[in-house]
């Protein structure tokens, strides 16, 4: 099986995997970091949102073999402390509920932060969508979403 | 349903080994456990829900699952309110199984706070008393003139403390006082506040470890493929394909269809993807939804009854107007985000499961049938669930597990993909629904018949029906709750081998859709308000008719529209709460738009009313993507709908503003988790109704209005 070499949060690992495997399973399987979640494998419900370069992607369609030398981010490497002001919103609005999606939620909404520090909600609707929620955690998302806007955080 | 009676408050204490501290739990009503059982917490199997640590921990090993609904929460304030410790202090821990301490494990029925509010209260004040006892002996005085604050007891007088830490190993070899003072709900520092949920920062930083995420050494990670048709069975099937893929291990076949095990979930779907199966797709191989639904019609006439009062036919006879109607809901899918998963290790001296469950109980009932193992040494281990909503008590998924480790000799993690969770069944049952009303001169409804023909959950799950009726099924149909003089309500059960299961709020999500816009249509056809008829016919239900007067006002339901947009209410009395919501709803160029849902919920007791809110946010966005888009159609004997692009569920953009107003005014404590659910179908559909003038009998509402 071929080997990779990847950038998962700042540390320089090594897989040897099948080309095809998608880095949603490299991720969970190989390198143990199972904050990032399977909803649907197919790229329609974003629990598995990580950060290529600052850029959202969706880790289970992504073939090991097209990740190249771009930076990986994960949930882990948000923060070291909860400290990243997505995360600090989070709690402090208390969104979550089972929790399955908040990884890709928080992803999502770090990267909306990087690109529009004060988003409209127009631009929450676009960048969030694309992420599901059974719970119904939305409203909160929303919410803390500006609070971390406000408290000028990326 | 009533919570679990806390008539012999028979005390369980563990008492633990040095630097362990104080352990206590509280047997339930009518069980004969030991009343002292020693261990040591270096011991995995805890018997109790709070433990002191030396180091002035504190942790709460709570029974009930926690998918969501912050029950672990909910159910740390009541224990922290009468042990009086920092809330910053406290952590939860799924507790271990045990029918001996916690009786039958099982999270559903929005029962977790009506069960525990008594008892844990109980378990917290009993602990702080014997930590209060523990300290008076110590500067020998009388426990009177001590009392206990923020994880100390002070000793008034003097003003001496000593912390809890200090006291516990102490305080765990005094006995258990069967009656302790329960504080005056008035003086409350938690209960009734909002508490941040203490599962939130794991849930923040990808920490938590839920089933998928569990992990132990030699574990195989398998996928099993399953009958395509319900009713179906495994013919042939060839496996050198699969067993070629590179880290594919192992290919066995259970009863439930043929596990591949691999090294990882890729390599598992990758050697399924290459299995060469022939199946036996059984009697229902041809069903389809068309055949399902001329199966329901043909038995809507031959139901047994569930409710019969005064004489339907003759009062319709008499009528002004009368309507006849024909109303479908559809087989429903949970599709909790995190698929179904369980971790099972068999060997010949145990069992462990590890698995997001909602019952565990069951799940050791299965296992130890499976394996011939003794109960006790069947240890279930609960992980964060990743949604629940009923799906994960069925432990469909256990039994797999259990089985797979068996054959395969090692430890097993049964991965569902989307698609096999979508498609396993379990599903909400389907409705065929045959109505006849009819209202007098006055537009009050005379005559109310109501003919369900829907699959039996007890049946599913292998009970009995009751006088051919399944309760479950005819949740709030069969007593409505409104005054009309003439009442028929029949339920068939039309045997279908799709499994059916517990979903969210349970029939509760089809009869309180059925029955609230049918109300809806007698009356339009005898010109009444909806609200004013529904008011009119609640004088038996004064929290009913108090609930939707309050959700009606806050929306301002006598306030005008504009053109293609309009309010439609529901109430609703379930699971020991009431509900009424009103949705303002428009029609923009076909497409339904739901900007504004207004609640009003009573539950009688508040414990977190942050969690309420959230709970009546989150049953309205399950409900609300029921009602647009859900439908699990059959083929061929099996489901169509395999994941979220032909099974959409609510995203953000389409999400409704809710604004949730709870009352609560010391009635007994209601459910929460199902609560906000039921009314928002009908609500939706009700408003469309009045935008449209025509009666949305068929959910899901799906694109019809589009051209």
């Amino acid at each position: 099986m071929p080997e990779y070499s990847l950038t998962v949060n700042g540390s320089h690992r090594r897989v040897d995997v099948p080309a095809d495997t998608p880095l949603l399973w490299v991720l969970r399987d190989e390198l143990e970091l199972t904050g990032t979640k399977y909803g649907c494998g197919s790229g329609q419900c974003g629990s598995c949102t990580v950060l290529l370069d600052g850029s959202v992607t969706l880790a289970c369609v992504l073939p090991i073999e097209n990740v190249g030398d771009r930076a990986v981010q994960t949930i882990e490497g948000l923060s070291d402390d909860r400290s990243h002001p997505v995360q600090r919103a989070w709690l402090e609005v208390d969104v979550p509920q089972c929790g399955w999606c908040q990884p890709g939620q928080i992803m999502t909404a770090a990267a909306l932060l990087a690109q529009h520090p004060d988003p409209t909600d127009e631009q929450i609707d676009e960048w969030m969508s694309p992420v599901l929620c059974r719970c119904g955690t939305y409203n909160r998302c929303r919410k803390a979403i500006h609070v971390a806007a406000q408290e000028g955080g990326r | 349903m009533s919570g679990h009676e806390v008539s012999r408050r028979t005390f369980i204490q563990v008492s633990g080994g040095a630097g362990a501290g104080l352990v206590l739990g509280i047997s339930l009503a009518g069980c004969r456990g030991p009343a002292i059982v020693t261990g040591s917490l270096d011991q995995e199997v805890l018997n109790a829900w709070i433990r002191i640590g030396t180091d002035e921990s504190v942790t709460f090993l709570i029974s009930e699952s926690e998918m969501g609904q912050g029950i672990h929460t909910a159910l740390s304030m009541l224990l922290a309110e009468e042990l009086e410790v920092d809330w910053s202090r406290i952590r939860t821990e799924h507790s271990l199984t045990d029918r001996t301490l916690y009786g039958r494990q099982s999270t559903g029925g929005s029962t977790s706070i009506r069960t525990n509010h008594e008892r844990l209260r109980i378990a917290g004040a009993a602990a702080r008393e014997m930590l209060i006892a523990a300290a008076a002996a110590r500067w020998g005085v009388q426990a009177s003139e001590c009392r206990a604050d923020d994880g100390q007891v002070v000793h008034t007088a003097s003003g001496r403390s000593l912390s809890y830490g200090s006291l516990a190993e102490e305080a765990a070899l005094l006995p258990a006082p069967d009656d302790p003072p329960l504080k005056d709900p008035a003086v409350y520092r938690l209960v009734g506040r909002r508490m941040p949920r203490l599962d939130s920062p794991e849930k923040i930083d990808g920490s938590a470890v839920f089933g998928l995420d569990m992990s132990v050494p030699g574990m195989l990670t398998a996928l099993v493929a399953r009958p395509p048709a319900f009713g179906g069975s495994v013919g042939n099937f060839d496996a050198s394909a699969a067993l070629a893929v590179p880290g594919v291990r192992q290919v066995v076949e259970i009863p439930t269809g043929i596990v591949v095990a691999a090294d990882g979930f890729w390599a598992a779907r990758q050697g399924r993807d290459a299995l060469t199966v022939e199946w036996d797709s059984g009697e229902f191989g041809d069903a389809s939804d068309s055949s399902i639904r001329e199966l329901c019609q043909k038995l809507a006439d031959k139901g047994a009854v569930v409710t019969d009062k005064g004489d339907v036919a003759k009062a319709a006879a008499g009528a002004k107007t009368r309507i006849d109607a024909e109303y479908d809901a559809p087989f429903l899918a949970h599709a909790t985000m995190e698929p179904m998963n369980c971790v099972a290790h068999v060997r010949a001296d145990g069992c462990d499961i590890w698995t997001g469950t909602q019952a565990q109980t069951s799940a050791q009932d299965i296992a130890a049938d499976i394996t011939g193992l003794p109960l006790e040494q069947v240890r279930v281990h609960t992980l964060m669930l990743g949604g629940g909503f009923g799906r994960r008590s069925r432990n469909d998924f256990v039994a797999e597990a259990v089985h797979a480790s068996k054959a395969l000799g090692a430890p097993v993690k049964i991965v569902y993909t989307r698609e096999d969770d979508m498609r396993a069944g379990s599903f909400r049952p389907v409705a065929y629904n045959r109505f006849s009303g009819a209202v007098d001169e006055s537009g009050n409804p005379v005559a109310w018949e109501h003919r369900i023909v829907s699959p039996s959950i007890i049946r599913s799950i292998g009970g009995q029906l009751q006088n051919g009726v399944d309760p479950t099924s005819t949740e709030n149909a069969g007593d409505l709750g409104y005054a009309i003089p003439n009442i028929h309500v029949t339920y068939a059960d039309p045997e279908l081998p799709v499994s059916v299961h517990f979903w969210r709020s349970v029939s509760n999500s089809q009869n309180i859709y059925l029955t609230e816009c049918f109300l809806d249509e007698l009356a339009a056809a005898g010109g009444r308000d909806p609200l004013e008829l529904r008011l009119s016919l609640l004088g038996a239900h004064p929290r009913r008719a108090r609930a939707l007067r309050l959700a009606a006002e806050k929306a301002g339901w006598s306030e005008r529209r504009a053109d293609g947009r309009a309010l439609g209410c529901a109430v609703a009395e379930c699971f020991g709460s009431v509900v009424a919501q009103v949705a303002e709803v428009e029609l923009v160029n076909g497409e339904v738009r739901v900007p504004r849902v207004v609640c009003a919920i009573d539950c009688g007791t508040i414990v977190n009313p942050d969690t309420i809110e959230a709970q009546v946010e989150s049953g309205i966005v399950y409900g609300l993507s029921a009602a647009l888009y859900g439908q699990i159609s059959i083929e061929n004997g099996g489901a169509v709908e395999g994941n979220f692009d032909r099974y959409p569920i609510l995203r953000m953009r389409d999400m409704p503003e809710v604004e949730t107003h709870i009352i609560a005014e010391g009635d007994p404590v209601g459910g929460i988790g199902e609560v906000g659910l039921p009314c928002i179908a009908p609500a939706v559909c009700n408003a469309l109704f009045a935008i449209t003038g025509e009666p949305i009998r068929r959910l899901p509402i799906g694109d019809r209005f589009k051209t």
